[in-house]
């Protein structure tokens, strides 16, 4: 049948244009995200645009990326792969890679390149974690504090190791109820160099000390399990300094004008993006695989930084950051890759905490029920 | 009636025994009893026990390692562990061969992070290992080569493995996609499966069964052809290993391949060999550490007990069952802080609900409508919304506090903690709770005559005895049912214990939550949750025996 498409097309186009291999698309997908700003910020950049390309196309969204490494897994075993495009942030991504729940890519065939030839792998660089990975923003785990503290007398905190001094900011904190991120920042306050945070934690000796810098300030911690809980807390003075998303920041700061503001000190770089489930069939798959290419390229990626303020993953799109839509404020200072903004990071550790994931979070746990 | 009569059974009018003649009546009758409720008995079969108990079944179910690595875990049984260090080249041959054939088929960072969850370190370890096997026999691949070209070609390779009938199938075959190509035609028939020749088995062991295994995973992983593809660098080894030991292998074969065998088996004295431990050492040094194969050998079985072990905070090595590390310690504490907040909250929607109910049943019907719409209310309100509005009011700047403070009962920077810990589950959950714990009682109360309680009362009681011995004794199932649907139901609760319960307010089923959701360890999960359940069936069964399951009456 394709086949035939293919030998028709190729007969009826023979005096016009090269003959377009005509591979057969579905007519529906179902594309997995977030919900809320973040997916909207997709159907905005991606999503629409593609449609207005391909008339006749329905995309169904589904905000089910916060339980999506369960239920693609329930889905492989049932053997009923619904999903044509999920958004997984990068650790999940390896986990289901290595489940083989997601289909391996190979970036310079399937994704697009630079406008200026640079290949998509060297435009993504090092952002391509896994070999299922396709990544789109550059967020970060910070803080945000209250400017508005009276106990602090003025002194607004600008070191990441302010939030374990309890006595020039005092008040409540709140981080996320898992080691990810908190045992690095413990470790890098309890003294350990940047570059030796996960070789110490990789040690047992390591993991006691950064849970004994937390202890330190654990009566004073409130522990979020949701992205919306430390804006929530922060916006109600239920805390003073708190980490999350640091999109979650910015809609509670610009939009929502709230008196807080930005602690990028120290800030951990993570990574979002797509995965293809394994195992679509081949309609589908082809259907995924052209949105994806196009979806990726450097202008789309460069466009979803207008509505919200996550750092495009190509490099090439990062000059190509304008203003915010509706707000028309610059982007860039904005963005967790800005210069400024990351002065000094941590860039998450995948392999470690692919290994590392179980074990700490069981003695996290452990630690946190004491 | 007796059985039987002084003259034998007593009989039917048709003359078989009465007995026998009730039973099939009855039986037919039950038999129509059950064609009537087999639809729903047939789904709830399929779509809830089996599901359920499938869910349960993981928590021993571990066949991965045995179906991964078939031969190194046949190559480990006589390893003992002993000495500390790892096994030697034997062991590390039969690995190479597992995880080529795992590595192909893209299984070996699944069994990575199955194992990871014993000993960390071991996903990465595989991950990395997966990229490296190829490259081991790549040696010998260059020998062979240097000896003949023909080694290179996939044509030797079937020759000399391939059965007769295969290869006949397989030409067969590939003229009728040719024919169909040619014909503009959809050819969708795989290539036959690939099969061995007799005697290649017994003249190469080792290179018939992987170089079977190659030919399979590349016809079903990439749908090539064996007759297409080159072997893996790992089928030279096997070969390698198998003329060393066999020098006379050649006499198995005929022909072209009895040649090239021949004069492959006399110079292979001369080969340069690897040491596939060196090999696997040299992609990650983890190989050496004794703790990853006692790891293995200890998850071998087919079924494994490691899952309820670490449900109880413990773990299982190879030397025996052990103690989990003191600071990895948790479940157990979960489990008993389970109970004991799930009676909690059990008690304290019997002291709310108690009162609540009894003025229910004693108002006229036209106040007790309106108040049971007001107790049915929040359960019509989203539970997330129902925690959340918890949230504003408990916390510290929520607006109990804010109402303590303004008229003066609290300090304005000594404000009180109400969320975010134990007390704040247990008053969310009761909330969500209580109508489940009102609605048993109020429907046991309505069927308490008044009578009762006036006729003690002009008997001399007082209002308390009147109440306490004549009232409360008739309300007792009503209380049996609203314990047993509350607790059974904040047994289970995760939602509200992750929102308000911050580190001390969180039950096991948050565990179980994460376990399923985030750690894909769907094994400890189940391992959990059938410990969680057999424990309500215990108390259950507890139950019944001190109160009696009589003795609860939903209405």
């Amino acid at each position: 049948m394709k086949l035939k498409t293919t030998m028709l097309m190729a007969a009826s186009a023979i005096a016009a244009a090269p003959a377009v291999v005509a591979q057969e698309m579905a007519d529906s997908m179902t594309l997995v995200s977030w919900g809320g700003a973040y997916q909207q910020s997709q159907v905005n950049a991606y999503s629409d645009p593609y449609q207005a390309n391909n008339a006749g196309l329905e995309i169904v969204w589904d905000s089910s990326s916060n339980e999506a490494v369960a239920k693609l897994r329930a889905m492989s075993e049932a053997g009923n792969i619904t999903w044509d495009l999920v958004d997984v942030v990068a650790a999940d991504a390896m986990r289901l890679c290595d489940e083989g729940l997601a289909m391996e890519i190979d970036a310079d065939e399937d994704l697009a390149a630079a406008p200026d030839g640079t290949s998509a792998s060297d435009d993504f660089g090092d952002l391509l974690v896994s070999d299922c990975f396709i990544p789109q923003i550059v967020y970060s785990t910070t803080f945000g504090y209250r400017t508005d503290v009276a106990e602090w007398n003025g002194k607004e905190p600008d070191d990441i190791c302010d939030i374990f001094d309890l006595e020039t900011f005092p008040g409540q904190r709140s981080l996320e109820k898992r080691p990810i991120n908190n045992l690095e920042w413990a470790l890098y306050c309890d003294g350990v160099a940047m570059d030796d945070i996960y070789d110490v934690l990789e040690t047992e000796e390591g993991q006691d000390r950064a849970l004994a810098k937390l202890d330190t300030i654990k009566d004073s911690v409130v522990w979020w399990s949701a992205g919306a809980d430390t804006p929530q807390l922060l916006a109600d003075g239920e805390v003073v300094i708190g980490s999350t998303y640091n999109g979650r920041l910015f809609s509670v700061i610009v939009e929502q004008k709230q008196p807080v503001a930005m602690l990028w000190d120290a800030q951990v770089f993570d990574l979002d993006g797509w995965i293809i489930p394994a195992g679509l069939p081949e309609d589908r798959l082809a259907r995924v695989m052209d949105f994806v290419k196009f979806a990726t390229d450097t202008q789309r990626l460069a466009d979803q930084a207008k509505y919200i303020s996550y750092g495009p993953a190509r490099a090439s799109s990062a000059p190509l950051v304008g203003k915010h839509a509706e707000l028309g404020i610059e982007m860039a200072p904005h963005m967790p890759t800005d210069p400024a903004n990351s002065k000094n990071s941590i860039l998450y550790n995948f392999d470690f905490w692919a290994d590392y994931r179980d074990d700490l979070d069981a003695k996290f746990q452990a630690w946190l029920a004491q | 009636m007796t059985e039987t009569t002084q003259d034998g059974p007593m009989l039917a009018a048709d003359g078989t025994p009465l007995k026998k003649s009730l039973r099939r009546a009855l039986r037919a009758q039950k038999l129509r009893a059950l064609g009537l409720i087999a639809p729903l008995l047939i789904f709830v079969l399929i779509s809830f026990v089996a599901p359920i108990v499938d869910m349960l079944f993981r928590s021993v179910e571990n066949q991965i390692v045995s179906d991964t690595l078939p031969r190194t875990v046949v190559a480990l049984r006589d390893w003992d562990g002993e000495g500390g260090e790892a096994p030697g080249d034997e062991i590390f041959k039969a690995l190479t061969y597992d995880f080529i054939v795992a590595a192909e088929r893209k299984e070996h960072t699944r069994l990575g992070s199955r194992l990871n969850y014993e000993m960390t370190g071991i996903s990465s370890l595989f991950r990395k290992s997966g990229r490296r096997v190829d490259d081991i026999g790549e040696d010998y691949l260059d020998q062979f080569k240097d000896l003949n070209d023909a080694w290179e070609e996939p044509a030797t390779w079937v020759a000399m493995m391939a059965s007769e009938g295969w290869v006949a199938d397989q030409v067969a075959w590939s003229e009728a996609r040719a024919a169909a190509k040619s014909a503009d035609q959809d050819f969708e028939t795989p290539e036959p499966a690939f099969a061995l020749r007799p005697g290649v088995a017994k003249a190469l062991p080792e290179t018939a069964d992987i170089y079977s295994a190659f030919a399979r995973t590349i016809q079903t992983q990439d749908e090539d052809s064996p007759t297409e593809e080159e072997p893996w660098n790992p089928v030279y080894m096997a070969l390698f290993n198998d003329l060393a030991s066999n020098p006379d292998a050649a006499s198995a074969f005929s022909g072209d391949v009895a040649a090239l065998l021949s004069e492959a088996a006399a110079a292979v004295g001369n080969f340069e060999t690897i040491s596939p431990k060196d090999a696997f050492l040299d992609a990650d040094e983890d190989w050496g550490d004794p703790m990853v194969w006692s790891t293995i050998k200890a998850f071998a079985p087919s079924y494994t007990s490691g899952y309820f072990l670490s449900a109880v905070d413990l773990q299982l090595t190879a030397s025996g069952v052990q103690p989990q590390d003191e600071d990895q310690q948790i479940y157990m504490l979960l489990f008993k802080r389970t109970l004991f907040m799930s009676l909690m909250i059990m008690f304290s929607c019997i002291l709310l609900g108690y009162p609540i109910a009894f003025l229910l049943s004693n108002l006229p019907m036209r106040q007790s409508s309106l108040l049971l719409i007001l107790v049915l209310l929040p359960f019509w309100t989203s539970l997330l919304v129902r925690t959340s509005s918890w949230k504003v009011l408990l916390q510290q700047q929520g607006v109990i506090n804010d109402i303590l403070v303004w008229i003066g009962l609290v300090a304005d920077d000594n404000r009180l903690v109400m969320i975010n810990n134990q007390f704040g589950t247990i008053v969310a959950m009761t909330h969500i709770l209580l109508p489940f714990m009102i609605l048993p009682l109020y429907s046991v109360m309505k069927t308490i005559p008044p009578s009762y309680v006036r006729a003690a009362k002009s008997l001399g009681a007082t209002d308390w005895t009147a109440f306490w011995r004549v009232y409360f004794p008739q309300s007792v199932p009503g209380i049996g049912a609203g314990c047993i649907l509350v607790f059974i139901l904040a047994i289970g609760y995760y939602i509200t214990p992750e929102l308000v319960g911050g580190t001390t307010g969180t039950f096991i089923s948050n565990r179980i939550a994460y376990h399923i959701s985030s750690s894909l360890n769907w094994g400890l999960a189940a391992a959990l949750g059938t410990i969680l359940l057999a424990v309500v069936l215990i108390l259950y069964w507890v139950y019944d025996r001190i109160v009696g399951i009589d003795n609860v009456s939903l209405g």
